[in-house]
């Protein structure tokens, strides 16, 4: 029998009523009083010299209270990155400044040149066609490669476009060579990985709110960290200390990694409103947000597998050129590096790794991290270039995966990329995938496909994951600029209800449902006597927000301390009450009992006598019941899992269709089997949109070809099959107080190189002698690599 | 959007007026000039709704046998009701879009538009139909004149198109996988005079007839017809989801699935 509530209950999303039924409040429905409109003048080449900006007529037209440019930002700072990497040499990363408005140059065409701020929408948007900009325009370099062999510089005083060129581990390198020269066989694969847009459902919306009774500020902004975006603009850009500055981000419709960061347009509104002594509203519209949000990806990658006669993994060697765009978006820096290279032993012991990432700035959007941040990157080469190795050395994709594992009791692994993965089971994740993908049946449906004249293809890999993010104290070693812990204050009213305030951010994952089910199980109360409160820099304490799968394992831990802390109060009430020691009090179902006898307290009774201290222990205990604990991790979490797609090819057309899609994951304990499914049916979805759909795409001149629907390619729902998921397997965490590792970002992770090596089975078995395909694997680049 | 004035007239003879105004723009079910407006890529002083003109709606059959569809008459009600008399193109309306598009979108907005991936083209051109507008009828080959371009004269309103109903008839289309517009769509009609091919979605002049697949299936009507065919690529489209050597194939393959369908 299920559970119908606590952890492991799949507990109804309380927050989807008002989701489905348009009760959510986004920042979009906020409107103040007095409120102003912004909207920016944007430059339309990618790479220009600003000969000069004339604004009078703009500020002539009706409505108009203030055209702003770069000059009106003179003594404020840039936007910060929020990572530093040091090279191969030890030399930190070269950082240019991003200014609020462009500087004298522009860099990618969306960059903010200057900005209208009207009494109304229409206003704004007119007088911003009136700004003249001249522009003197400068070739642009899109083409990594060639930015970094001479062309033109995006930004003139770093004196070249590479901002670091990054060995890891460099003391590796050496050995991992010699590996190479020795080895019995090397498959090698030359691949892109492939630029996205975010395109969460909900654009960017800013509103700046200066108060100048209080000489303080709110921004209300669409973010899924609002303290951090407190303390990067306030202490770095505005220098608004942050006592007087207010965060609020409410419902925010999706963000898959793209409203993590501190955006100009943020910096602008809170700046403007004190300016013109007025709340300043800035709503993103959908061409915008393909031109300016964060994009992901953009990897050209070579990699090396090194193998023995009986295909054991020796040794790997990656060469990455990882595309940062025109300026270092936030944490920009540590998504090919940190969050990349640490990744690429996956599930498997090879004794060298090597890897070196050259980041570059060309003249594009900023890209920085979505959804899996560059665990994908390297889960696609690796699981790639496996697959490749088995194919040339005639080993099954699955066996040769098996012959590599790291084996169930060989945990704690030290992998040779500083990781340590604290537990896990590959195989039985393995054993798992074969089952409900029915592999055994996979010729039989080739069979068939072949009847109708198509080619059917299997592809399987596995994954593994970096969550939980992270031990503060490493990722300060490794440059990280802020400690990733994560915080939760516990208050307990006098009649014994609970509210959570918690640094987490949710953004669609269902923390208002999931969480009180941790607490729930903990006090023995039903769900819905807990709360969540999230987003609100007033009345959250100090967290890190929500990315990188971490809000259960990181922010769910230090919800379970702050609670913990809770029941060992109210047991010395208890205690109190019972007129019994402490150490005899026992909680079990939201009832306080003696060991070993029948006297009892309930739960709303403790709550009340905390409150109301009428018989209560003052001299010893201060009345209350509210606690605060922050959580700061000793590992990262390790998910892993092993994902397979069956793909159909139609050979005249080289359309490829999906047919079926299995995961097995292993994400340790599990709260909320619903909600995880669902997050696994999520990522899956926007992997196997990269695997076959989308494609940021510029053209040599650094124009965005894909700006719009009709060019970018999401995944609709008929371009997905009815995913089997399995979360059965399960190796608990063995260093967070839940045992759980997160699941938000492994289905983006782990599906793209099943569809592509699926795609490729499919081609080779019909007899057409192709090896890789890049992404996404268009019916127009399946034709033409089957058609030479 | 930019500011404009809206008329929606209720006969045609007052649209007529209407669109004798300066910079006067029809406005069929909108749903390529309203995105056009809301990115201010167009500014009508006027627009000239043409969606409350009863006399420009519906499916009828003419006493010529032509199946007759007014100008103002949605993919939806297409492909719902020319299903009976013309299932190719029926199919063809139920194709077009999603369902939103499919309510709101009209057959005379689609082929005043005439871009060059409509599915609609494909069907007039292929079965010879005639456009019937406010002052003339237009032959089908003598209608479309390229990329966006037609022969309607500024002003003139699409009422009515007349399709010549043919023995076989289908149409295939390979989706654009962004837009799901025709990356190349093929309509076959056969008829007792012969056969008609029509492509669009594939050339940079927009719609045409593949007059070689043409005089082939007049011969022998049958996929394997087209066996020895191809098309040059010089004309057709190169962009982020084909080259023009792939929509070349293309134009075969969806061809030959037309015939095998009809």
């Amino acid at each position: 029998m299920p559970k119908d509530h606590g952890i492991g209950a799949s507990s109804k999303r309380r927050e989807d009523v008002r989701f489905l039924t348009g009760k959510g409040r986004y920042t979009d429905d906020i409107n103040l009083r007095g409120q102003t409109h912004a909207v920016f003048v944007r430059s339309q080449v990618a790479h220009g010299k600003i000969r000069k900006i004339d604004t009078s007529d703009a500020e002539a037209m009706p409505g108009v209270i203030k055209v702003f440019t770069a000059a009106d930002f003179d003594g404020k700072g840039g936007v910060p990155c929020g990572w530093q990497i040091h090279d191969r040499a030890g030399n930190p990363m070269l950082e240019p400044k991003h200014p609020i408005l462009a500087e004298g140059k522009v860099r990618y065409v969306g960059d903010a040149v200057a900005c209208v701020v009207a009494e109304t929408l229409a206003e704004a948007r007119d007088a911003a066609e009136a700004v003249v900009v001249d522009i003197e325009e400068l070739p642009a370099v899109v083409d990594m490669k060639a930015a970094v062999k001479g062309g033109a510089l995006v930004h003139d005083d770093l004196g070249s476009n590479l901002c670091y060129d990054w060995g890891f581990i460099e003391d590796n390198k050496a050995a991992t060579d010699e590996a190479f020269k020795t080895a019995h066989h090397v498959t090698t694969l030359e691949l892109v990985n492939n630029r996205l847009i975010p395109n969460a459902m909900e654009p960017r919306v800013a509103i700046g709110d200066y108060s100048q009774a209080g000489d303080d500020y709110t921004l209300y902004t669409t973010s899924q960290n609002p303290h951090v975006i407190r303390l990067l603009m306030g202490a770095f850009v505005l220098s608004i200390p942050e006592h007087k500055l207010r965060v609020v981000a409410p419902d925010v419709g999706g963000g898959f990694g793209s409203k993590i960061f501190h955006y100009i347009e943020e910096a602008f509104v809170t700046h403007a409103s004190k300016v013109v002594n007025r709340p300043v509203k800035w709503t993103c519209s959908r061409s915008e947000s393909f031109m300016t949000d964060a994009h992901g990806r953009d990897h050209v990658t070579k990699i090396e597998l090194a193998l023995d006669k009986d295909g054991h993994f020796q040794a790997i060697r990656t060469e990455t050129y990882a595309n940062m765009g025109a300026y270092l978006s936030t944490f920009a820096p540590s998504v090919p590096t940190y969050l990349h290279g640490t990744l690429m032993a996956g599930n498997y012991k090879t004794p060298h790794i090597y890897v070196n990432v050259k980041a570059v700035f060309t003249n594009t959007v900023p890209v920085d991290a979505y959804r899996g941040a560059g665990r994908p990157e390297a889960t696609y080469q690796l699981e790639r270039v496996i697959d490749k190795a088995a194919r040339e050395m005639g080993i099954d994709p699955i066996e040769i995966r098996r012959r590599n594992f790291v084996g169930k009791d060989e945990f704690p692994y030290q992998t040779p990329v500083a990781v340590q993965y604290d537990t896990g089971n590959y195989q039985a994740t393995m054993d798992k995938l074969v089952e409900i993908a029915d592999i055994a049946g996979f010729e039989r449906r080739r069979a068939e496909s072949a009847k109708k004249g198509l080619l059917r293809g299997l592809g399987v890999n596995c994954y593994i994951e970096a969550c939980g993010i992270a031990p503060s104290n490493l990722v300060g070693q490794l440059g990280a600029r802020a400690g990733l812990y994560e915080s939760a204050t516990v208050r307990v009213n006098a009649t014994g209800g609970l509210v959570v305030m918690t640094g987490s951010h949710s953004h669609g994952q269902g923390h208002e449902t999931a969480f009180p089910q941790v607490i729930s199980e903990m006090i023995g109360i039903p769900e819905n006597m807990i709360e969540v409160v999230h987003g609100d820099t007033a009345n959250t304490p100090m967290g890190m927000g929500t990315y990188g799968s971490r809000s259960l394992a990181v922010g769910g831990s230090a919800m379970v301390k702050a609670t913990n802390k809770i029941i060992a109060k109210a047991k010395k009430i208890a205690a109190h009450l019972m007129e019994a020691s402490e150490g005899d009090i026992e909680l079990k179902d939201g009832k306080f009992s003696v060991a070993g006898t029948d006297k009892s307290v309930d739960w709303g009774a403790v709550c009340l006598a905390a409150y109301v201290p009428h018989n209560y222990p003052l001299e010893s205990l201060e009345p209350g019941l509210e606690e605060t604990a922050f959580y700061d991790p000793s590992n990262f979490t390790y998910p892993a899992g092993a994902y397979a797609c069956e793909v159909e090819v139609d050979p005249e057309t080289g359309k490829v269709t999906v047919c079926s899609f299995a995961a097995a994951d292993d994400f340790g304990n599990i709260v909320n089997p619903m909600i995880v499914s669902g997050q696994v049916h999520g990522g899956l979805a926007q992997g196997i949109g990269q695997a076959m759909l989308e494609a940021a795409a510029y053209d040599g001149n650094g124009q965005l070809l894909s700006g719009s629907y009709m060019d970018y390619a999401m995944p609709r729902a008929d371009d997905v099959p009815f995913y089997k998921v399995d979360h059965s397997c399960q190796t608990p965490c063995t260093h967070n107080p839940l045992g759980v590792k997160g699941c938000g970002e492994a289905g983006a992770i782990g599906s793209p190189p099943a569809v592509v090596n699926a795609v490729i089975d499919a081609l080779q078995h019909g007899g057409h002698n192709v090896t890789h395909i890049d992404m996404p694997v268009s019916p127009s680049r399946v034709w033409s690599a089957i058609n030479g | 959007m930019y500011n404009f004035d809206f008329v929606k007239p209720t006969s045609l003879a007052e649209a007529v007026k209407a669109m004798a105004k300066e910079d006067a723009q029809a406005l069929g079910g909108g749903q390529t000039l309203i995105p056009t407006l809301k990115q201010r890529l167009a500014s009508p002083a006027v627009l000239v709704s043409l969606s409350g003109i009863a006399e420009m709606k519906g499916v009828c059959v003419g006493d010529d046998g032509a199946l007759c569809i007014g100008g103002g008459t949605t993919h939806a009600t297409v492909a719902k009701e020319a299903a009976g008399k013309f299932p190719a193109l029926a199919a063809l309306a139920a194709g077009i879009g999603d369902p939103a598009v499919r309510n709101r979108g009209t057959i005379g907005g689609s082929l005043a538009n005439n871009d060059p991936s409509a599915c609609y083209p494909s069907a007039v051109l292929a079965t010879g139909a005639t456009i019937i507008t406010n002052t003339r009828k237009i032959a089908a080959d003598d209608f479309f004149e390229g990329l966006f371009t037609t022969a309607l004269e500024p002003g003139e309103i699409i009422t009515e198109v007349r399709f010549p109903v043919p023995e076989r008839g289908a149409y295939a289309k390979f989706q654009q996988p962004a837009s799901r517009f025709a990356l190349t769509g093929a309509f076959v009609a056969k008829y007792g005079s012969g056969v008609r091919v029509a492509i669009t979605g594939a050339s940079e002049n927009g719609v045409f007839r593949w007059t070689a697949a043409e005089k082939a299936l007049s011969a022998n009507f049958s996929a394997g017809a087209l066996d020895g065919l191809s098309v040059a690529s010089d004309s057709l489209i190169g962009d982020l989801h084909g080259t023009p050597a792939y929509r070349a194939n293309l134009v075969k393959v969806m061809t030959r699935r037309a015939v095998a369908a009809s």
